[in-house]
């Protein structure tokens, strides 16, 4: 029997949901709706009396303040009015948290005859709308078809279980010609070019057999771009020179010979390791999660800050999570729909999307979101970047794993459905415009709150020492995860104790399953019980699916038949090392003949409401930054709270004083220019925003993420190699070695001409540091009437990829350089003088230069600015505007009182630096040029109106 | 004594660290403690003095917020709450913790079994905001905020914490037990509107307190302001001595003593 409850939310209060589909629809230029009704229903399957309906529906799903629920029976709101209802649900295996947590809440009021839920939103909608509107309406705005199907009358709501089926499968490798074995490649989704079929044949010649299904897949998992980087560390021919390993040749390379005593483990585990304190260290991942947002941004987004969270968690033996981040880039949200290509969402839809996922899923987990980034090209249309960061702490002994013959091998968490299928293999290829439909077996939807479950029961099983080893499952899924975990020992594993969301799945598709919340641990068999125990108490699935063993093969069976073997050395070291070209030279960039203008009040107006610039307010406030109650330094600062700090501050043990600073560095409009440029640029400026909040490098840490276009083209490698050279190059005088790092590589768009959109090379990088005292601290907001401005750090005609010139329409080739030497000096003499307290604000130069830097302090702390640009160090004659707006590195603007002028000075003296105004009261910006006049003379009001309106959606 | 704080937990719980920190920096002793362990009867409720729900998502408030946490009091753990609270004992619940308690029965007043009053609904902003607010504290019974300061800043972050009366003789009977613990309020006085009140709660109210005000609810986060540098604006004002959410986990230690 099933019973169909519906809710809706009752007349006299604002029903959000159908206010989403009123603006949306407003967006899409769809204005003949006059009202929308929107309606949560739930399915029950069970035999129920009326009396248990209605006990579940009012004490349970119907909050009877806000809403009305009829059973078995659609409210009706709108009358005798046409109108056009149209009903929604999730496909079938597509996770349905909601209808989950019903059945838990129905049990709980003792009705145990119910044994499955279902959710659905129906939605009646008033107003003439033609059939081409309502297919555009339900396809952009009530649903994602990757995930959702709009219900048709009499759809069967629940399915009869189905059986396990199994057929074991062998894939003809031996006599396949080269061209069958390309073929066999494409038609499995194995993204393995021919050599590496080939190197696969000879490996089964070798042993006389035909390779499973699951043996291939697992080979192709293991050997994927996602997990091996092959391109990074295999042979790149550059400039004629050939270079072994380029991750290993820079930027690991630069972390060695930095050897710092601080750096506790990296390059080794899910994510990097550095000292804390005595007591405790602290460790730092940053992955992508780009294709799977770009298909449906809030389950993308959602898996991608899930995914992240779990790096720390699989750590040693496991972190606590204590700080998410994320950086994004998206195409311009103001984009025409129709100027779209097609299969393509919309940039708006996409950022909203990615939001709410990242949104729901840091948010539930209680983790505070505390730094992050945006930014918006045209050629991130196909592709958004999705980076997300987790921060995580641990005691210094639970920071290395164990791994030894005879443990159980025990999965934890989330249960294994057929989400997620091929996620590690398809990343590694181009989207096209018909992705959103092949794609979606790679497409998942997190659940937080198993894995909050997770986290919580996994850190009480470490405490009591249960477990050896822990990795999270990730791209690739158990296949991974084991296959990396046991590759010294080896492990054998009955996959028909994996325990299934459904059932159906084929032996090959739950080792491959990329689904969401689960880690795999390896349990001494004394301490077995004990660990399963924990893990009950708290309502978390663990189940023994097999042991390590000791001849380093990965065994896999299915009730007793073996399905797979694979030699550990041959999947891990058997993938062979291709030779790819790159090439760089510099694009031919004009540089354009302009006036300098008279007034540059309007210009800098307009550079601070560039999506680029302007206030990301509306996203930051959707994220709980203050959650674990560490917070120092947040990410909105000032006397209204809400001016752009430039790094967070986060206390991660509430009983000390010790902070962990957060910043990144983001600048893919250098790297149009040079990305070695681009790549000094980023370091220098998460660095700089370190130094900016009082932090100093003494115990700096930075992480890199590659996203870039596809590497098998020379032209886009050879940028990628220049990035990574200046990574070294930048590490190395810093002193700031790399700990963790990740690379997605083809983030390319095939348009329906075939055309192929290439997203801009985009290096994010992602800077640590510990310190000491939090009491430090420093905000970028001016604090008080009549206190010294300075500009410290050399300004240089550096107008290439400036906002200046972009707002203006104008180019240079002049792309801003570091010189680290120099850079490194001036950050050190920063720290010296905040640490000395001698700093009242500081904010770095960067989008806009020393223009919008002022403007922001300026607003941000309520107050005016007096400032002249005669005296700005440089070091030859300079423009004034190219003084104003130019974005050389290593500067920032100090607030110093005028008592601390002398003890300032004096801790500066050797680098570039100068009193270049003050602070007023009242609410005038005011800038004047070389010669006296008034360049900027700007109601801070104003200024901040520009900056805050553009997203105030 | 010191008295015993138990800090109850379910999955998705999410504050109860921090708010296990404020009692013990308050002098209390705090548990962490799961649903799960009152549930089957191996951890005992009578051997605490104070009862606190931190905030969180328990169960992803996947149905409404606090739902399910709240039906479990409700169904299962009636009798030793009600018993609790008859035993003159103090009852707190934090952001989730408090629509936990107003949909549980334990507020307006400790009645498990009564139709619910009052509920904490979508945010008028239809989003999850974090951002600080001003607190009027108003006297009346509520042991909790005996001598607080008549303002105190705390954040809120929520997404369901519009406070909504089920009718205007509910919301009199509020004021007139002075059962309105907490006001959103303009920084200087003056008309207070929305981000002040930051989600539409009728009344500007951010918390409430059964009428002997033994138990308080409140959207706000008192456990995120016990240290100076948790102000948003330290970096302009200096360090206080103390964050304006101590005293609250004070007064009810103190109560004890």
């Amino acid at each position: 029997m099933i019973t169909r409850i519906e809710l809706a939310i009752k007349p006299e209060f604002n029903d959000m949901a159908a206010q989403h589909v009123l603006s949306g629809a407003k967006d899409l230029d769809i204005h003949s709706i006059e009202k929308v009704y929107a309606f949560n229903i739930t399915y029950l399957l069970g035999d129920i009396i009326d009396d248990e309906k209605k006990h579940i529906a009012e004490h349970l799903l119907a909050d009877k303040v806000t809403q009305d629920y009829s059973i078995d029976e659609s409210i009706d709101r709108v009358g005798a009015k046409d109108h056009w209802s149209v009903e929604v649900t999730f496909n079938r295996g597509v996770t349905d948290m909601v209808a989950a947590t019903a059945l838990k809440g129905i049990h709980d009021l003792g009705i145990d005859s119910v044994t499955e839920a279902k959710t659905s939103r129906r939605y009646d909608i008033v107003g003439h709308l033609s059939d081409a509107e309502k297919q555009i309406i339900v396809e952009k705005l009530l649903m994602n078809k990757v995930i959702e199907h709009v219900l048709e009358p009499n759809e069967t709501i629940f399915f009869p279980i189905m059986h396990d089926q199994f057929e074991q499968i062998t894939v003809p490798l031996l006599n396949a010609s080269d061209a069958e074995l390309q073929k066999i490649s494409k038609d499995r989704d194995l993204f393995l070019n021919l050599e590496e079929m080939k190197t696969i044949r000879d490996h089964y010649k070798g042993l006389d057999r035909e390779p499973t299904d699951i043996e291939l897949e697992m080979l192709a998992q293991t050997w994927s771009e996602h997990c091996s980087h092959k391109t990074l560390t295999g042979f790149v021919e550059f400039n004629g020179e050939v270079i072994d390993n380029v991750l290993k040749s820079t930027i690991f390379k630069a972390t060695s010979e930095l050897n710092k005593d601080w750096c506790v483990s990296v390059f080794e585990d899910n994510a990097g390791v550095i000292k804390f304190d005595d007591e405790y260290n602290i460790c730092f991942k940053v992955e992508t999660h780009n294709h799977p947002s770009a298909m449906e941004p809030y389950g993308g987004a959602n898996t991608g800050i899930g995914g992240v969270i779990r790096d720390p968690m699989g750590t040693g033996l496991g972190a606590k999570p204590v700080i998410n981040t994320d950086i994004f880039c998206f195409g311009p949200v103001d984009m025409k729909h129709s100027d779209l290509p097609k299969g393509v969402l919309h940039p708006k839809r996409v950022m909203q999307g990615v939001v709410s996922g990242v949104r729901d899923y840091g948010n539930r987990m209680g983790i505070p979101t505390t730094n992050g980034s945006i930014f918006f090209d045209e050629r991130y249309l196909g592709n958004p970047l999705v980076y997300c960061g987790n921060v995580g702490i641990m005691p210094v002994d639970k920071c290395v794993k164990t791994i030894v013959p005879g443990d159980y091998v025990v999965v934890v968490g989330g249960r294994t459905g057929r989400d997620g299928i091929h996620g590690a293999t398809a990343s590694s290829g181009e989207l096209h415009t018909e992705s959103e439909g092949t794609w979606s077996g790679a497409v998942q939807i997190g659940n937080p709150i198993i894995e909050k479950k997770l986290v919580d029961t996994l850190l009480d099983a470490r405490d009591k020492g249960l477990y050896r080893a822990i990795t999270d499952c990730g791209a690739g899924g158990l296949s991974s995860a084991i296959g990396e975990l046991a590759e010294t020992t080896g492990a054998e594993i009955d996959l028909e104790k994996v325990p299934l969301k459904y059932h159906g799945l084929t032996y090959m598709e739950i080792w491959i399953s990329e689904a969401q919340e689960r880690m795999v641990i390896f349990c001494p068999p004394e301490k077995l019980q004990e660990a399963l125990d924990v893990f009950e108490s708290e309502d978390v699935e663990a189940t023994v699916i097999g042991r390590t063993t000791n001849d380093k093969k990965i065994r896999l069976k299915y009730n007793g038949t073996v399905v797979g073997e694979l030699d550990m050395h041959f999947l891990h070291k058997g993938l062979p090392k291709t030779v790819r070209k790159a090439e760089w030279k510099p694009e031919d960039i004009k540089e354009s003949q302009f006036d300098v203008p008279q007034d540059a009040g309007d210009i800098l107006q307009k550079i601070l409401a560039a999506p680029n610039v302007c206030s990301k307010e509306w996203v930051i406030r959707q994220y709980d930054h203050e959650v674990q109650g560490g917070s120092v330094i947040k990410p909105l600062v000032g006397v209204e709270n809400d001016g752009p700090g430039d790094a967070s501050i986060t206390r991660p043990r509430l009983d000390s004083n010790k902070a962990v600073i957060l910043s990144n560095g983001l600048n893919p409009n250098y790297g149009l220019i040079d990305p070695y440029w681009m790549a000094a640029s980023s370091i220098d400026e998460a660095l700089r925003n370190i130094v900016a909040v009082g932090g100093s490098l003494e115990q700096a840490a930075i992480l890199d993420n590659f996203c870039w276009g596809n590497t098998d083209k020379p032209d886009r490698l050879g940028g990628l190699v220049r990035a990574a050279q200046a990574c070294y190059d930048m590490a190395k005088v810093f002193e700031t070695p790399f700990i963790s790092g990740k690379d997605s590589l083809n983030n390319e768009f095939q348009t329906e001409t075939g055309e192929s959109i290439a997203i801009p090379p985009t290096l994010l990088i992602s800077a640590i540091a510990v310190m000491p005292d939090a009491a430090k601290a420093v905000s970028m907001d001016l604090k008080e009437n009549g206190n010294l401005l300075y500009a410290v750090g050399t300004t240089y005609n550096e107008l290439g990829g400036s906002h200046y010139l972009q707002v203006i329409g104008e180019t240079s080739p002049n792309v801003p350089q570091v010189d680290a030497v120099k850079a490194k000096a001036i950050f050190k003499a920063m720290a010296s003088a905040t640490d000395a307290g001698l700093v009242r604000a500081c904010h770095d130069c960067s989008e806009g230069g020393i223009a919008v830097a002022l403007a922001e302090m300026a607003f941000a702390g309520g107050l005016g600015a007096e400032v002249s640009l005669a005296d700005v160090p440089v070091t030859e004659a300079l423009r004034d505007d190219v003084i104003l707006f130019s974005e050389s590195n290593s500067r920032f603007i100090v607030e110093v009182k005028p008592e601390n002028q002398q003890a300032f000075e004096k801790m500066m003296a050797d680098n570039a630096f100068a009193v270049i105004g003050k602070v007023t009261e009242g609410t005038a910006l005011l800038i004047k040029n070389s010669d006296g006049q008034e360049m900027v003379h700007k109601n801070i009001a104003d200024l901040k109106e520009s900056w805050q309106q553009t997203l105030r959606w | 004594m010191n008295p015993r704080v138990i800090v109850l937990r379910a999955a998705g719980s999410n504050c109860d660290q921090e708010t296990q920190f404020a009692f013990e920096t308050a002098g209390a002793k705090a548990d962490l403690v799961h649903v799960n362990r009152l549930l089957e009867g191996s951890v005992k409720l009578e051997d605490y003095q104070i009862l606190a729900i931190p905030g969180g998502f328990t169960y992803g408030d996947d149905i409404s917020a606090g739902k399910v946490l709240a039906n479990q009091l409700k169904y299962k753990l009636q009798q030793v709450l009600q018993q609790f609270y008859n035993d003159d004992k103090l009852i707190i619940g934090i952001c989730n913790g408090f629509q936990v308690l107003v949909k549980a029965g334990l507020l307006p007043v400790v009645e498990l079994t009564a139709q619910q009053k009052v509920t904490l609904t979508d945010n008028d902003s239809g989003k999850f905001e974090d951002r600080w607010v001003h607190l009027d504290v108003n006297d009346g019974p509520c042991v909790f905020t005996q001598n607080m300061p008549n303002k105190v800043y705390f954040p809120v972050a929520h997404a369901e914490g519009k406070f909504v009366p089920d009718s205007d003789e509910t919301l009199n009977e509020l004021v007139k037990n002075k059962q309105v613990v907490f006001q959103y309020a303009a920084p200087n006085g003056g008309e207070v509107k929305y981000p002040m009140n930051p989600n539409g709660s009728v009344a500007n109210i951010a918390g409430i307190c059964d009428p002997a005000g033994r138990v308080l609810g409140l959207m706000p986060h008192p456990e995120r302001h016990i240290e100076p540098s948790q102000h948003p604006q330290w970096t302009r004002l200096g360090m206080a001595e103390q964050g304006d959410g101590l005293i609250l986990f004070e007064n009810a230690v103190n109560y004890f003593k």
